[in-house]
This record gives structure tokens, C-alpha cells and sequence, in this order.
């Protein structure tokens, strides 16, 4: 059996001296897919962003493993470069890169050796337009001046041409329309296999059609109050959170 | 919270020793450090000047003596005139064929990518080694459209001496500043250019200057007039071997551009970072003519450059795009000058700065607009960006508006680096040395792309290794 791709050991997490997760634990197995549900405010984002080594958190307690290997006090790059990925909320705008010539950086940053620029340039082309992207884009500065929804696709077209082990995705569906939600489901569908884990919070079960989703959490006030199967998302999606604690 | 700032790499002090490579001093002349009458006449005598420059020197050297030093830009504590050796000439002749010129200046030039910038398809290359002109080539077809690009001491003995005798620091007088005042009285080397009506020179032209010589400085002349509808860019680059005796580089540039023609003026500054870069750079410019400056400051301890730029025929215009990287013990005070003079003149300045390790940018607009300029539009933008909290950035716009129907327009932006931005960067596997590298390169993008692409290349590795290190 091989080690579960993350594993998250009683986790707690301040910032700004305010407590926001509170001992969370968790496993992701490789090949699996997570979903990460639960009410506005209640640390979603603060967990993946935490796995990534986001700066401004601050680990009061417990531990990040991946792949078996302690990733606590690992630097972001390092975490990137074992196979971690984030899909921003809110990807960030970088002026005077163009979204080619980042992807091929980064990818050369990741493998520790510089892709070939043709056939990567092919690679990208492919995926973009599977992603419905505009070849444009690619010519185009990081982000800037992308709509909402051009955005996510540059995260999820990121994420598959980065290859890493796990994708952390922080609501890449918030704010697209439902073309565009279907297009990223798709790029999802894509980078799944039996080795890639992936992890995904959202609010919105239709970015989950047509996915097989393993395991679903549900975070509340810090702590993972329940985990289960898919069942759990209809069960949201019907009845609330609420529903959660009717069914105590 | 996890302090950001002590994750933070310290970036030293860019290897520059692909820069710093210094020769053996081999010079068959060098005059006294001092500056008087006698010197000048020596070196007047020594380049066979013509009797009116013999005396323009002179006159020049009087109101050297005369003009106090500026009292309003950066310090120029260190600076010694009387230490400076004004005239260093290395031990060989105008050479006008790459392989007569000797070998150590050709290693030199080589380990800065000269011959290479050489064989891509250049028009003629001046490369000013010490104070003169050592090599100088030019190709036919050029030459055959009437364009005559020459050494300055070539051009004043030459068939266009009276043209240089009639523009010759007409557009910068030595009375401007006691540094121009220097120049007139000391300078030596440079560029002439001529281009006749209608010619439009197709390949840039490019000019290298380079110290060598500890406590050299470097007073070169460059003439261009571009004649009625033609076209011209010149590229003027500088790299020099770092010395710990104060260097003073004073050069003047002077540009003609003629009714409807059309000149590219464009400068990498790359001087060793003991460098006293007051350089002096002008142009006028007839009706419908347009003059573009592209400038980066990447060297030099202190520099004092503001380029300016004369619209004296009707819808003439002027754009300037211009870069400034100051680093640890540099201030670099940089910017530009527009004198709107006829109706209907544009102009627009776009200008981007960076500074780092204590470094110091400013940057200085001065927008003039006359009486008889109706109908002018100027746009200033300049955007800073500070790397660290002990850098500083300022900008200094002066604008004398004296008419009524203009459109003016300015911007200034100070920024830092967000962290949120190199968290993401981070993530996609960068380090946080090349996530910020990243960012200032991008920073500088819109500025590299106006460049050559030698040197936008040229531009990046230097912003790289500043930002980054030396690591291989």
C-alpha cells in the first residue's frame, strides 16, 4: 500500500492571534478525490492555503505530512515542487509575464529541468484548447484583465500543466457560468487518475458532475464535524447544513 | 503570524565580474589631473583640433571655472576634478576593421558581447575604448543612402566641417551647467551622425562606451542630424570595469531632428557603480518630427540624466520611455525635459523605477508649454517600485503651463512587492529569490519591449543577477 498522498494531523491554526482551525485531521489517498464542504467563514480556505504555506497562517499545532514526509515547516516552493498544488480563490495578477512564459518557468521550477519550448508550447495549445481558452491567453500578462471565469480556467489549465500529485482547488467554481463550470469539471476529469489525489472545496455541486468523488468532509467552527460519501452532497445541497445537525 | 521578513533572502551585491574586467593601465598619453588652460591647449594641440575649437575649448574652460556645481540633485561629495584624469587615449589609431584592432580591447569588448551585437546585421559600430574612438566600421549600403556616421574628430576636419562647426553645442551651450561647461573644454571621442533627406536607415546604429582607465573620465560628443523625412535609431550602450578612484562620465548628446523625420534615440547605462554619470542629452525638433528616447539606468553611483527634448516646429512630438535601477549606494536622478514651443506638440512620458538595498530613484519631470503652443497634449506616468523599506523613491513633476487650450495629464504610482503575490508565485515551485525576480522583471516589461532585443536581453540578465545573485 502506498503512503496517503496528505495527511493532516490534529491541525490548529491562528491568524492574527484568532483561532481558526482547531485540531483537523484528515487523509488523502492517491487516486482519491475530497470534497471539502461547509458554512462562509468556517476555514476552508485557510486549510488549503495552510497546506500550501501560506505566510500570514500561523500552525499553533499538528502537522502536514506528504507522501509520509513531514511538510510542517517546508518552505511554499518545496511543497510545489513535491507535487502540491492550489487553485486560488482569487488567482493573483502578475503584470509583464505572460501566462506562457510563467507555465514554462514554473514548470521548469517543478521538474528541476527546463522543458522543451516547442513541445511544451504544443502541450499548452492542447490543454487550452480542451479548456476552451483562447490561444491568446497564453501571450497574454498572468492574469491580468482575465475575466472571473478566464481566471479559474488559467488555475485548472495550471494545475494540468504542472502536473502535481495532489490539487488543492479553492472554489474554482465561484462565479462561473455554467459553461465554464462544465469546462472545469472537464479539466478535473482530465488530471484525475488512480495516482493524483485531488481535494476541492466549493458550495456547488455541479462542478462535481460526472466526477467519482471518494471521500466529503464537513467543516464546522474549525474541526471536521462529519465524513462520509457523496451522499453527504445531496444532503447539503437539499437540506442545508443545518441538516447536519437535525441528523446529529 | 509567521514574520514574512525573516524568510527573506538577503540579495547582495550582483557579481559583476563579467563587467569588471580590467586591462593594464596602457596609455601613450595622459595629461595632469588638474584642469588648466595649458591642459586644455595640450590636449586641443594633441587632436589637431581646428583653431575655432582650439578656442571654443578655452572659452569653454573659463566658464568651467566660473559656474558653481549644481546644488540641487544628489551629492557630488567624492568628486574631485582636480583628481580626474580628463584625457586617457590607448596606444592605437582609428581602426576601421575589426581584426587590426589590438587584442586586449577586442577580449574586453568580447566578454561584453560586442562582436556579437557586431555581426547581427549592425550598421556600423563606434566602440569607444578610454576617450578615443578605436574601431569604427560602417556598412556600404548605408553609406550609399548619403548617411555619414563618422568619429567626431573625423567630422570636424571632414567635408561635413562646417555642419558640425554650426551645430556643435549649439543645442547644449557650455554656459547650461558647469558640467557642460567641462564637456565643451575637455571632450573628446564620439559619434557623428548625418542622415540626408528621405533616407531611412533601416538597421540601427549603435555606439559602445567603456572606461578603462582608473580616475578616467569620459567626456564623449555625439552630433546627430537627421535631415527633412528621414529615419534614424541610434542605440548608445555603456558597460565599465569597476574602479575604487571616483569616475566621471560628462558626455553630450546632441540631436537634430528635421521636419517630419523621425529619430530613435535609445541608451543602456550600465556604468560601474563608482560612476558620476552627469550627462547632458538634447534634441530639437523641426515641424511634424518626432524624437523617441528609450533609456535604461542600471549603473553608475550617481547619475543626473534628464534628457530633454525641444518640440519647436508645429505637431512635432516626442515619447520617452525610460527605466531606472538603483541599487545599494546609488542615487540615481533621473528624467526628463519638454519645452512645447508651436502648436499642436506632443509629448508623452512613460518612466518606471526600481530601488533597492538603500538605493535612492528620483525621478524629474519638467512639462514646459508656451504661449504659441495651443493645441499641445503632454502625459507624464511613472511608476515606482521600493524592494525593501530602507530604498527610497520619490518623484519631483514641474509643470509651467502658459496657454490655455492643452490637454495634460499626470500619474505617479509607488508600489511595493505584495507578498500575497509572491505566495503564488511560490506555490507554482519558484523560489522566492526568482518569484521576485519575476516580478521585477515584469515590472520592467513594458519598457524591455521597447528596447532591441539584445538589449531587453541585455536587460533582463542584469535585473536577474541584480535581483537574484550571482548564482550560476
Amino acid at each position: 500500500m502506498s503512503k496517503p498522498l496528505l495527511e493532516i494531523v490534529d491541525l490548529c491554526v491562528s491568524v492574527e492571534d484568532k483561532v481558526i482551525l482547531d485540531g483537523v485531521n484528515l487523509k488523502v489517498n492517491p487516486g482519491e478525490l475530497h470534497v471539502l464542504m461547509g458554512p462562509n467563514g468556517t476555514g476552508k480556505s485557510t486549510l488549503v492555503s495552510t497546506v500550501m504555506g501560506d505566510p500570514r497562517f500561523t500552525i499553533r499545532r499538528g502537522s502536514i505530512l506528504f507522501e509520509g514526509k513531514d511538510i510542517t515547516e517546508e518552505k511554499v516552493d518545496a511543497r510545489a515542487r513535491a507535487g502540491l498544488f492550489l487553485s486560488f480563490q482569487v488567482p493573483e495578477e502578475i503584470p509583464g509575464i505572460t501566462l506562457e512564459n510563467f507555465l514554462r518557468t514554473a514548470r521548469g521550477a517543478v521538474d528541476g529541468r527546463q522543458p522543451k519550448i516547442l513541445s511544451f508550447r504544443k502541450e499548452l495549445m492542447e490543454q487550452m484548447e480542451a479548456l476552451d481558452m483562447n490561444p491568446s491567453y497564453s501571450e497574454r500578462y498572468l492574469n491580468v484583465g482575465f475575466s472571473g471565469g478566464e481566471k479559474k480556467k488559467a488555475e485548472i489549465l495550471q494545475m494540468l500543466m504542472l502536473h502535481p500529485k495532489l490539487a488543492l482547488l479553492d472554489e474554482t467554481d465561484s462565479g462561473l457560468d455554467v459553461d465554464a463550470v462544465r469546462t472545469v469539471t472537464k479539466g478535473i476529469r482530465t488530471f484525475s487518475n488512480k495516482k493524483n489525489g485531488l481535494f476541492i472545496i466549493t458550495h456547488n455541486a455541479k462542478i462535481l458532475e460526472g466526477l467519482d468523488v471518494d471521500v466529503v468532509h464537513i467543516l464546522e467552527g474549525g474541526r471536521i464535524v462529519r465524513t462520509g460519501g457523496k451522499e453527504l452532497i445531496s444532503m447539503i445541497t437539499n437540506d442545508g447544513f443545518g441538516a447536519l445537525e437535525k441528523e446529529g | 503570524m509567521k514574520d514574512f521578513n525573516h524568510e527573506k533572502t538577503h540579495v547582495s551585491e550582483v557579481d559583476r565580474s563579467i563587467y569588471d574586467i580590467k586591462d593594464k593601465v596602457d596609455s601613450s598619453f595622459e595629461v595632469n589631473s588638474g584642469l588648466t588652460s595649458d591642459i586644455v591647449s595640450r590636449i586641443s594641440q594633441e587632436k589637431n583640433d581646428p583653431e575655432w575649437m582650439r578656442l571654443f575649448r578655452l572659452k569653454a574652460l573659463e566658464t568651467y571655472h566660473k559656474t558653481p556645481l549644481p546644488i540641487w540633485g544628489p551629492s557630488l561629495d567624492g568628486l574631485n576634478i582636480e583628481d580626474i584624469v580628463t584625457y586617457v587615449r590607448p596606444k592605437t589609431d582609428m581602426r576601421t576593421n575589426w581584426s587590426d584592432v589590438p587584442d586586449y580591447i577586442k577580449n574586453t569588448f568580447e566578454r561584453l558581447g560586442i562582436p556579437d551585437a557586431e555581426r547581427k546585421s549592425l550598421a556600423g559600430v563606434g566602440a569607444q575604448y578610454d576617450s578615443e574612438v578605436v574601431y569604427h566600421s560602417i556598412r556600404e549600403e548605408v553609406a550609399a543612402q548619403g548617411v555619414v556616421y563618422t568619429d567626431m574628430e573625423s567630422a570636424l576636419t571632414g567635408p561635413y566641417a562646417e555642419m558640425v562647426r554650426k551645430h556643435f553645442m549649439k543645442l547644449v551651450p557650455p554656459s547650461d551647467h558647469k558640467f557642460a561647461a567641462l564637456h565643451g573644454a575637455v571632450w573628446s571621442g564620439g559619434s557623428f551622425v548625418y542622415v540626408p533627406p528621405g533616407a531611412s536607415v533601416e538597421i540601427p546604429l549603435q555606439s559602445y562606451f567603456r572606461l578603462n582607465a582608473p580616475g578616467a573620465g569620459q567626456f564623449e560628443h555625439t552630433l546627430i542630424i537627421v535631415d527633412e523625412g528621414a529615419y534614424l535609431h541610434f542605440i548608445e550602450g555603456c558597460s565599465a570595469p569597476k574602479y575604487n578612484v571616483a569616475n566621471l562620465h560628462a558626455g553630450c548628446v546632441e540631436l537634430y531632428v528635421g521636419k517630419n523625420a523621425r529619430l530613435r534615440y535609445s541608451t543602456i547605462e550600465n556604468w560601474s557603480k563608482n560612476m558620476f554619470n552627469l550627462n547632458t542629452k538634447r534634441a530639437v525638433v523641426e515641424e511634424g518630427g518626432t524624437i523617441e528616447w528609450v533609456s535604461g539606468s542600471f549603473g553608475s553611483h550617481i547619475s543626473y540624466l534628464y534628457p530633454m527634448s525641444i518640440l519647436k516646429g508645429k505637431n512635432s512630438r516626442m515619447e520617452f520611455t525610460g527605466i531606472t535601477f538603483a541599487g545599494e549606494g546609488q542615487n540615481l536622478d533621473t528624467g526628463a525635459k519638454v519645452l512645447h514651443s508651436a502648436p499642436n506638440t506632443t509629448s508623452h512620458i512613460t518612466t518606471k523605477s526600481i530601488s533597492r538595498d538603500g538605493g535612492v530613484s528620483t525621478f524629474r519631470s519638467a512639462i514646459t508649454v508656451t504661449p504659441q503652443a495651443s493645441g499641445s497634449k503632454s502625459s507624464v506616468s511613472c511608476e515606482s517600485l521600493m524592494l525593501d523599506s530602507i530604498s527610497r523613491s520619490d518623484t519631483i513633476p514641474v509643470m509651467d503651463i502658459q496657454c490655455d487650450e492643452v490637454d495634460i495629464g499626470h500619474e505617479a504610482k509607488i508600489g511595493r512587492i505584495s507578498e500575497s503575490a509572491i505566495f503564488y508565485l511560490m506555490s507554482r515551485g519558484l523560489s522566492e529569490e526568482n518569484a521576485r525576480a519575476m516580478i521585477v522583471g515584469g515590472f520592467a516589461e513594458p519598457i524591455a519591449k521597447e528596447l532591441p532585443l539584445e538589449y531587453a536581453v541585455e536587460m533582463n540578465n542584469l535585473i536577474h543577477l541584480e535581483m537574484v545573485g550571482s548564482i550560476g
